[in-house]
C-alpha cells in the first residue's frame, strides 16, 4: 500500500504537491499527506495526522540512521503504523516524545535541528513501550525491504542464478 | 510404497519426531523390517519448497509455537517467545543445519573423569565411549556423505574462509581447513555437489546437504514399513498398569485427537519437546512424568557455547556467497586449562543475510554504533563460537503456565550461564577477534549467541539410574519401551556440533531395538 501511494503521488507537480504545504524539519506537511522538501516522494495520510507521521519518519532515520538509505524507506518501515487500528497508539507515542522533546531540548521532536539532541530525547525513552515497538518494527521494515539490500551489497537470492558457484563464492583478491 | 498403519496396530515403534535422531530411527528401523509410524508435528517441505529468503523461510520452518523463557541468558531477554531456532517439519532441524559433522573427542565421552568435579557443574561420564561409537560414527559419516571421511574430498572454500584460514594461520592455528561437512563436495554422489548459493540455514535447494526430509525419510517410506503422518502433534504418552508404554494420543491437522498403539514409543522432539511431552504425560502411576523417577527430566539443558564474532575490513568480503559454514578452526578444541576453564571450543564460520544481521548482530540495539556496522555488511566476515558448556541441574525445562493452540502447558526453557562458559566465550572472542585483527580488521564486534540450535541434555543418559533418564541404549530407566532418540540423552554437549553424535546414537538403537524385537525381549 505504502508504495502504490507513493506512486500515485509522483503523478502531482511538485507545485500541486507543495500548494497550501507548510515545512517542517526535512518534511513538507500538506493537507493530508507529507512529503519531502525535494517532493521526490509523498506519502497520503489514511489515519494519522501529517506532522505525527513526519516525526515519525524522522524517529525512525534516527534510530537506525543510514546515510545512504533515502527517506523514502523509512517512509514505507513506518507506514503500517497509519492504519486505524495503530494510528492512536502511534499518535500518542508522538505526543509523549514531543513533550519530552519540549522538556529537554524546548521544541519539538522534529523543530530539534541535529540529530545528537533528538538521539539525547530517544534515549531518555528507550525503555518505553512506543521506543521498543518502533524500534523492533523496523528491524523487519526497513532491512527486509528488498529494494533496500543493494545499498549495503547484500544479494538475496542465488539459488535462481545458479548460486555463487560461477558468480564469485571465492572471487576476494586481497587475501595475501 | 508409503506403509498405512491402523491406529490399533500395537506391532508398530511410534517414533515421535523426524529430524536427525527421529528421522534416522523411523528409516533405520524400517530398513531392518520394523513397522513404524513416525508422528510429525510439522509438514513436509522439500527443496523446491525452500526459499532463498531468510524471514519468509523462518515463517515456513521455523518452530514458533509458544514458548517461555528465563534465566539471565540473553536470549531470554531479547528473544523471550524464542529460546531456539530449530525447525517444525518433516526432517526437523536437519533442514536448517548448517551440515557441520565432526565427532566427539574421546575425552568428551568421559568430561567428569576429565575434567574433574566443576563447582555448580553436574558434569557425569557418558556410559558409552570412542572406541563404542566408532563403527557408528562410520556408518553416520557414510550416510550424510560427510567430506573429508571416506574418499570425500573436502569442499572450496569461499571468501569467508579465505579471511578466516588466512588469520588463523597467522595466529598459528594448524587444524583450519573447510570442514567435515554433509554437502555434496563431488559430482559423482546421490546428491547434487554444492552450488555455494549460500542459504544453507533456509534447506539446500539444491539437496546438496544432507536433510533427513529427502533421504532417510523417503528411504524408510520406500521399504514399505514406514508410515510418516505430518502435521501430528503429540499430546500425551500412555501407560498401562504395568507401568509400559501403549501407545500415544496425538493432536491430527484438523485438531482431532486420535490415539495410535505402539510395541515401543522413541520420543524425538528436540531438548525442548521430549522432556515436554514427558512430563506432560505425568499420570497417577508416574505423577512427575514419565521416565522421571531421578527427577532428571528436564534438567542439565545446554546450548553450547556459542557466540560469534564479525569483523570489518577495508576490502569487500561478501561473506554471503557460498556455504554458510565454510570452515573451522579446530586448535582450541583440546582441554587445557591452563586456558581458565574445562573443555574446548571450534571456530566456525558463519555468515547471516542482512535481514537476519540487523535482528541478530546486536538484539536491541540501535543508533549509529550499531548502523555504522551494518553500512560495512559488504566488508564483513563471520565466525561462529561452538564450545562445550556445563551441564547445571536448574538450567532445564519445565512446564509453563502458558498453553498451546491444543491447550497442553508449553515448555519453559530457562538458562543461565556458568563461570566456566563465560571464561571459555570471553577466550573465544578474543580469540576470533584476533584471527581478523591479524587480517588488517578495522573493527572487530563480539556478538551474543542467537536462538539455540543445539540443544542438549534434558533427558541424560547415565550408567546409573539416579544419575540421569536414560541408559546407554536411549533406553528410559523407568520404561523398558520407551526410548529417547534424540540431542536430550547428551550426557553431557562436547565441542561439536551435535547431529552427527545424535544420527550415530539413531543407527546404534535402532540396531539395538530391532535385535531385541527380534529376541523378543521388547
Amino acid at each position: 500500500m505504502a508504495l502504490d501511494t507513493l506512486t500515485d503521488m509522483r503523478r502531482m507537480t511538485r507545485r500541486q504537491l507543495l500548494t497550501g504545504a507548510t515545512a517542517l524539519g526535512a518534511f513538507v506537511i500538506g493537507n493530508g499527506y507529507v512529503t519531502a522538501a525535494k517532493a521526490d516522494w509523498a506519502t497520503e495520510m489514511v489515519a494519522m495526522k501529517p506532522e505525527d507521521f513526519a516525526t515519525l519518519i524522522q524517529m525512525a532515520r534516527d534510530i537506525y540512521p543510514h546515510d545512504r538509505v533515502a527517506d523514502e524507506f523509512y517512509v514505507r518501515a513506518v507506514k503500517s503504523y497509519d492504519v486505524q487500528d495503530k494510528a492512536e497508539m502511534a499518535e500518542a507515542g508522538i505526543r509523549a516524545l514531543n513533550q519530552r522533546s519540549r522538556e529537554m531540548k524546548g521544541e519539538d521532536y522534529l523543530d530539534i535541528g541535529w540529530e545528537r539532541d533528538r538521539v539525547d530525547v530517544l534515549r531518555s525513552m528507550e525503555d518505553d513501550d512506543f521506543f521498543q515497538t518502533v524500534r523492533g518494527g523496523l528491524v523487519t521494515g526497513l532491512y527486509n525491504q528488498k529494494e533496500v539490500w543493494p545499498i549495503f551489497g547484500y544479494e538475496g537470492s542465488s539459488y535462481e542464478h545458479g548460486g555463487y558457484i560461477d558468480r564469485g563464492f571465492d572471487d576476494i583478491t586481497w587475501i595475501g | 510404497m508409503t506403509a498405512p498403519f491402523e491406529l490399533t496396530d500395537d506391532s508398530v515403534v511410534v517414533v515421535i519426531g523426524t529430524g536427525a535422531g527421529g528421522g534416522v530411527l523411523a528409516n533405520e528401523l524400517a530398513q531392518r523390517g520394523v513397522s513404524v509410524v513416525a508422528l510429525e508435528a510439522g509438514g513436509r517441505y522439500l527443496p523446491e519448497d525452500y526459499v532463498n529468503d531468510e524471514w519468509d523461510s523462518f515463517g515456513q520452518l521455523a518452530w514458533t509455537d509458544t514458548r517461555t523463557t528465563s534465566g539471565d541468558w540473553r536470549v531470554a531477554k531479547d528473544f523471550s517467545g524464542l529460546p531456539a531456532w530449530i525447525v517444525k517439519a518433516v526432517g526437523g532441524t536437519t533442514t536448517h543445519w548448517a551440515g557441520a559433522s565432526i565427532r566427539f573427542q574421546p575425552h568428551e565421552w568421559k568430561a567428569l573423569t576429565n575434567y574433574g568435579a566443576v563447582d555448580g557443574a553436574t558434569l557425569l561420564d557418558w556410559p558409552i565411549d570412542a572406541e563404542e561409537m566408532a563403527p557408528w560414527y562410520d556408518l553416520a559419516e557414510a550416510k550424510l556423505g560427510v567430506t573429508r571421511t571416506g574418499d570425500r574430498p573436502g569442499l572450496p572454500g569461499n571468501n569467508n574462509f579465505k579471511v578466516f584460514e588466512a588469520g588463523a594461520r597467522k595466529l598459528g592455528y594448524e587444524e583450519v581447513h573447510t570442514g567435515r561437512m554433509a554437502i555434496q563436495s563431488t559430482d559423482d554422489g546421490d546428491r547434487i555437489k554444492c552450488q555455494q548459493t549460500g542459504f544453507c540455514f533456509q534447506g539446500c535447494k539444491w539437496g546438496a546437504k544432507w536433510s533427513a526430509a529427502y533421504t532417510d525419510i523417503p528411504d524408510g517410506e520406500a521399504t514399505g514399513n514406514l508410515e510418516v503422518r505430518e502435521k501430528a502433534h503429540v499430546a500425551r504418552i500412555l501407560h498401562d498398569d504395568s507401568g509400559k508404554v501403549t501407545g500415544v494420543e496425538y493432536f491430527d491437522e484438523d485438531g482431532n485427537l486420535n490415539f495410535q498403539a505402539a510395541r515401543i514409543v522413541a520420543v524425538a522432539g528436540n531438548s525442548f519437546e521430549s522432556p515436554r511431552l514427558l512430563l506432560n504425560s505425568a499420570s497417577s502411576m508416574f505423577p512427575d512424568g514419565l521416565g522421571n523417577s531421578s527427577g532428571h527430566v528436564g534438567r542439565h539443558y545446554m546450548r553450547h557455547l556459542t557466540g560469534s564474532v564479525y569483523g570489518i575490513f577495508d576490502k569487500p568480503v561478501r561473506m554471503w556467497r557460498g556455504t554458510t559454514m565454510a570452515g573451522i578452526v579446530a586448535d582450541e578444541s583440546k582441554h587445557d586449562p591452563s586456558r581458565g576453564f574445562v573443555g574446548g571450543y571450534e571456530l566456525e564460520t558463519l555468515s547471516l543475510g542482512l535481514p537476519f544481521m540487523a535482528a541478530f548482530l546486536d538484539p536491541g540495539a540501535w543508533g549509529r554504533e550499531f548502523t555504522s556496522a551494518l553500512d560495512q555488511y559488504e566488508n564483513m566476515a563471520g565466525m561462529w563460537i561452538v564450545g562445550e558448556d556445563m551441564p547445571q541441574a536448574d538450567n532445564r525445562v519445565t512446564l509453563s503456565d502458558a498453553e498451546d493452540q491444543w491447550g497442553l502447558k508449553v515448555a519453559n526453557v530457562h538458562y543461565s550461564d556458568h563461570p566456566n562458559d563465560i571464561a571459555m566465550r570471553d577466550h573465544a572472542y578474543r580469540q576470533g577477534a584476533a584471527i581478523y585483527d591479524a587480517m588488517g580488521a578495522t573493527r572487530t564486534m563480539p556478538t551474543p549467541p542467537y536462538p539455540s540450535t543445539h540443544n542438549l541434555g534434558t533427558n541424560r543418559m547415565s550408567e546409573r539410574p539416579e544419575d540421569g533418564v536414560v541408559n546407554r541404549w536411549g533406553q528410559t530407566h523407568d520404561i523398558a519401551n520407551l526410548f529417547v532418540s534424540d540431542g536430550s540423552q547428551f550426557t553431557t554437549g562436547a565441542a561439536e556440533n551435535p547431529t552427527l553424535t545424535i544420527v550415530a546414537l539413531a543407527i546404534r538403537q535402532a540396531d539395538h531395538i530391532a535385535s531385541e524385537m527380534s529376541a523378543g525381549n521388547l
